[in-house]
């Protein structure tokens, strides 16, 4: 063979080149009711050994669909999967069952957006990742676990060797998808698809998560698929992004152009709707053009007062012994100015939905007081409560489950009418009324919630709140459910309809790009306690509070520059903390 | 765990006592004289007939019985049987009204039938049940699946006392395969044992298969549709493998519950397989006792069966946490 000798090194800097993923023409169909709904349609891109391809769109893009067609996951199912799918060489739709099965997990590894239903939760992780092992390489039971230990080491499990006997209950969101990436690891794939692998995690450790992929990939030169909605996600972890939409490739090419200067019209709109962290509050414009007023006096009485305001749930403890109550709320005092919109935002666990609903009296405090208008909500029996709730409305987080379904939407926004009172023709004008000015057309009243969109759906839960006309309106996540561009379109509606009714709005979620675009100013919750409070743009800007820090060090940029500026940082400050301590992940979250 | 164990102690105590007072009230309820019934309808004499009441302490107050009865279970009882006194040893559970033998006697010698056509029976129904289960999730929609679904309804419609009998005339009558059944216990002849038994516990079999398999065939399709089965297919995992280890531990799990509650309840309740086979077992002692109002008896096995069943739900409770790690007990 010493013929071949000088024809090898051509062919290996031939096959370094060779993209380990080509996709050409893919076409994935499902059939549906009315005919077959096309979830990809003429999908083509290639992916070369060690790059690292976003693939972003709003859901229903065809983007998991995709992710999926890359490892033959759609085979078995009653998907329609047409045109060419070609991974580290073997082509999906001709190989054998048996050829795809070798594939998955050695060559191309997959990780999904919920750990904790990814992994079976019979086995403990190390017994997991042990066994894809063992099925790739014949490596006997103690070789397989030895390997297991070692990638949980790597992605960052403190004592890897005990914890790999932990069941995947056992661990915090981020140490799961930890686990879940060292499975990825195991035998060393030449591609590793991430669907959507922080959606689930809170910012401070899905910036763990991401920069543990970016470390391992520079080590190792595996491939990148990241599949997310999350531009700012993509921006920091890619080099080239494909912009989907209704299973269409819409735009393609280095990540920084395509953020920085896309010119398809749909990729402009999207860019545009993604909330910046590092823009300023009064840039917003509601859709009247009007900019935020600042009209809010700050020396006058809040229309809220808190303090000292607690709530424990009780754990269950056994016949000896009592259990440790949860602090979810521990020790808050704050007000709400008149006229103001008051973001509260915190990591999950930190208590914000705990004390947005104390505000509303929908869960009674352990102690503590909250004076609005004079009574103290806190103390008031319910049926003195009564004629105040008419003045205390909440928007909730996912318009699906709290608008019942058996009920018309109409029904549901007459509801609290009909509660105080009012008459039938009259509920039916201001019904039409509110849905009009919600952006409903009016005669859909008789239609379910299930025949509306996530968008629309979340319009009917603001309607029925404004419905009463309230004084005090608390939103809880009230878009984290939809995608970025109805996002958008929703946070306007409610800076209009809060202009015309006169409303004090909280407004509480966990993304902080987006707090600081609606709020006047923000509150920092974290293990029950708030850690800083401070108007908008000072928060943002000049943060006090270290975990604040932590948190805006924490949240994607939409600009590559500074992501990787961001990640240096955090990169520095880890170094720095090594020394002291473990790290803080999970940190307050009752598991 | 500790407190866990003590909760469900004194829980089974509670549900016994009111399943004793239950008994007993509505034995006096009933119409019936049972000294009647020991004394003999035609030939019995007034004076006899008080003479057999007295002895069977049925002339003392309802509550005064009930009192010795709990005495009895306690600490035992001296009971006085003409010029002799027996003392009854804890736990006493009386005398049989009608053969005079000591309730526990008559439960002790046939709990090894009912165990055995049980516990046969149990292997043969988790072995359809689930087989066909699985089968039939596997191959969801075809063939194999309406077959299967066609019998388990067959099975859970036909009752038993029709099962049963074309059983014993195909295999007994017609083919001549194997003896009618009666017991022979496992100790003195295993093989005759299982000869005698295998009829019975088919037919037991069939009724409770056709509940395991309708359980297994939705729990194994909830399981399929997890997301770590994907991941385990996503991972290179053999079909084999995913079905086996992964998919189906997560399906049994469910099923193992109800499994030791039902061993508890088939345990004495399977009058009409007892009967219809021939087989002297608790189920066919109860139905007896109830027709003769021999009430010690009575008593006896419904506690029995309420203490199976307590011990079948605790069984059930643990299973379920060594099963699966998620599940705590408190």
């Amino acid at each position: 063979m010493s013929a071949s000798q000088p024809l090898l090194a051509p062919v290996a800097a031939e096959e370094a080149r060779r993209p380990v993923v080509a996709v050409e023409d893919l076409r994935i169909a499902f059939p549906g009711e009315t005919g077959e709904v096309v979830a990809v349609d003429g999908l083509s891109f290639t992916l070369s050994p060690g790059a690292a391809l976003g693939l972003v769109g709003e859901s229903g893009s065809g983007k998991s669909a995709t992710a999926l067609a890359l490892l033959g996951l759609h085979r078995g199912s009653s998907a329609r999967v047409s045109g060419r799918v070609e991974v580290a060489g073997v082509d999906l739709g001709a190989a054998s069952a048996e050829e795809v099965r070798r594939l998955r997990g050695r060559r191309i590894a997959m990780i999904f957006q919920d750990p904790l239903s990814a992994l079976d939760p019979y086995y403990s992780v190390g017994d997991q990742i042990a066994e894809v092992c063992r099925v790739h390489t014949g490596m006997d039971r103690r070789a397989a676990w030895a390997r297991a230990v070692t990638v949980l080491d790597r992605v960052g499990i403190p004592s890897a060797a005990r914890r790999a006997r932990s069941h995947p209950h056992e661990f915090s969101g981020g140490m799961r998808q930890r686990a879940m990436i060292a499975m990825a690891l195991a035998c060393e794939p030449d591609v590793l698809v991430a669907d959507e692998p922080t959606t689930a995690l809170d910012v401070t450790v899905q910036a763990q998560i991401l920069d543990l992929l970016h470390e391992l990939r520079e080590e190792s030169g595996m491939a990148l698929l990241l599949v997310t909605h999350d531009l700012g996600v993509a921006a920091g972890n890619v080099d080239d992004v494909l912009v989907m939409h209704a299973g269409v490739a819409v735009e393609r090419g280095p990540v920084g152009r395509v953020l920085s200067a896309p010119t398809e019209p749909y990729t402009r709109e999207l860019v545009a709707a993604v909330p910046r962290i590092e823009t300023p509050r009064r840039s917003i414009v509601d859709t009247k053009g009007v900019t935020p007023s600042s009209t809010v006096d700050k020396n006058a009485e809040p229309l809220v007062r808190i303090t000292e305001l607690r709530r424990h749930f009780r754990q269950r403890g056994g016949l000896f012994r009592r259990g440790e109550p949860v602090r979810a709320v521990d020790g808050v005092s704050l007000g709400v100015l008149r006229g103001e919109t008051l973001g509260i935002v915190g990591e999950s666990g930190s208590g914000k939905t705990t004390l947005a609903r104390m505000m509303v009296r929908l869960l009674d405090p352990t102690s503590g007081t909250i004076h609005f208008d004079g009574h103290d909500l806190a103390s008031l029996p319910e049926k003195r409560l009564r004629p105040l709730r008419r003045d205390l409305q909440m928007v909730f987080q996912d318009p699906a489950s709290s608008l019942n379904p058996r009920r018309t939407v109409g029904d549901s926004i007459a509801d609290p009418l009909r509660i105080h009172g009012a008459d039938e023709s009259e509920i039916r004008r201001v019904v039409a009324e509110m849905m009009e000015r919600v952006g409903l057309d009016p005669a859909r009243r008789d239609r379910y919630p299930h025949e509306f969109s996530g968008g629309q759906r979340q319009r009917v839960g603001i309607a029925r709140a404004l419905v009463l006309r309230p004084r005090l309106l608390v939103c809880d996540e009230p878009v984290s459910a939809l995608d970025v561009s109805t996002q958008s379109r929703v946070v306007r509606l409610l800076a209009d309809l809060k202009r015309e009714f006169d409303l004090t709005l909280v407004f509480v979620a966990h993304d902080l790009a987006l707090v600081r675009q609606v709020s006047d100013r923000v509150a920092v919750m974290r293990a029950g306690q708030v850690v800083e409070i401070a108007d908008s743009d000072t928060l943002y800007e000049n943060p006090e509070h270290p975990y604040t820090r932590a948190l805006l060090a924490a949240v994607p940029r939409l600009d590559p520059e500074q992501a990787r500026a961001q990640r240096a940082a955090r990169r520095a400050v880890a170094v720095a903390d090594a020394d002291h301590a473990g790290t803080s992940e999970g940190a307050g979250e009752p598991r | 765990m500790l407190s866990y164990l003590v909760r469900r102690v004194v829980g089974a105590v509670v549900v016994l006592f009111v399943l004793s007072v239950a008994v007993f009230a509505i034995f006096y309820l009933l119409p019936g004289d049972p000294a009647q019934l020991v004394c003999g309808v035609k030939t019995c004499s007034a004076d006899r007939l008080a003479l057999v009441r007295q002895k069977l302490g049925l002339d003392q107050p309802v509550a005064m019985q009930y009192w010795q009865f709990v005495t009895g279970l306690v600490v035992g009882r001296d009971v006085s049987a003409g010029p002799t006194v027996l003392h009854c040893p804890a736990p006493c559970l009386g005398f049989s009204f009608q053969t005079d033998e000591p309730v526990l006697a008559l439960i002790t010698d046939r709990l090894p039938v009912s165990l055995s056509l049980t516990l046969g029976a149990m292997v043969l129904w988790l072995t359809i049940g689930v087989g066909g289960g699985v089968l039939s999730a596997l191959r969801r929609g075809r063939f194999v699946d309406r077959a299967t679904t066609a019998l388990v309804l067959g099975g859970m419609s036909v009752p038993v006392f029709v099962s049963g009998l074309l059983l014993l005339m195909v295999f007994c009558v017609w083919l001549r395969w194997l003896p009618f059944p009666s017991y022979v216990p496992l100790g003195s002849d295993p093989a005759a044992w299982a000869a005698n038994l295998v009829l019975p516990w088919f037919a037991l079999a069939l009724v409770q298969a056709a509940t395991y398999a309708r359980l297994t065939r939705t729990s194994m399709l909830e399981t399929l549709a997890e997301d770590h089965i994907r991941t385990a297919r996503a991972y290179g995992l053999r079909e084999s493998r995913v079905v086996g280890r992964h998919a189906l531990r997560g399906a049994l799990t469910p099923l193992a519950t109800m499994l030791a509650i039902d061993v508890g309840a088939v345990l004495t309740s399977a009058a009409l397989t007892e009967t219809l086979f021939g087989l002297p077992g608790l189920g066919q002692l109860l139905v007896q006792s109830v027709n003769t109002l021999d009430l010690p008896v009575v008593v006896g096995l419904m506690l029995l069966a309420g203490f199976a069943i307590v011990i079948g739900n605790v069984v059930a409770d643990l299973l379920y946490a060594v099963l699966d790690r998620r599940v705590s007990l408190t």
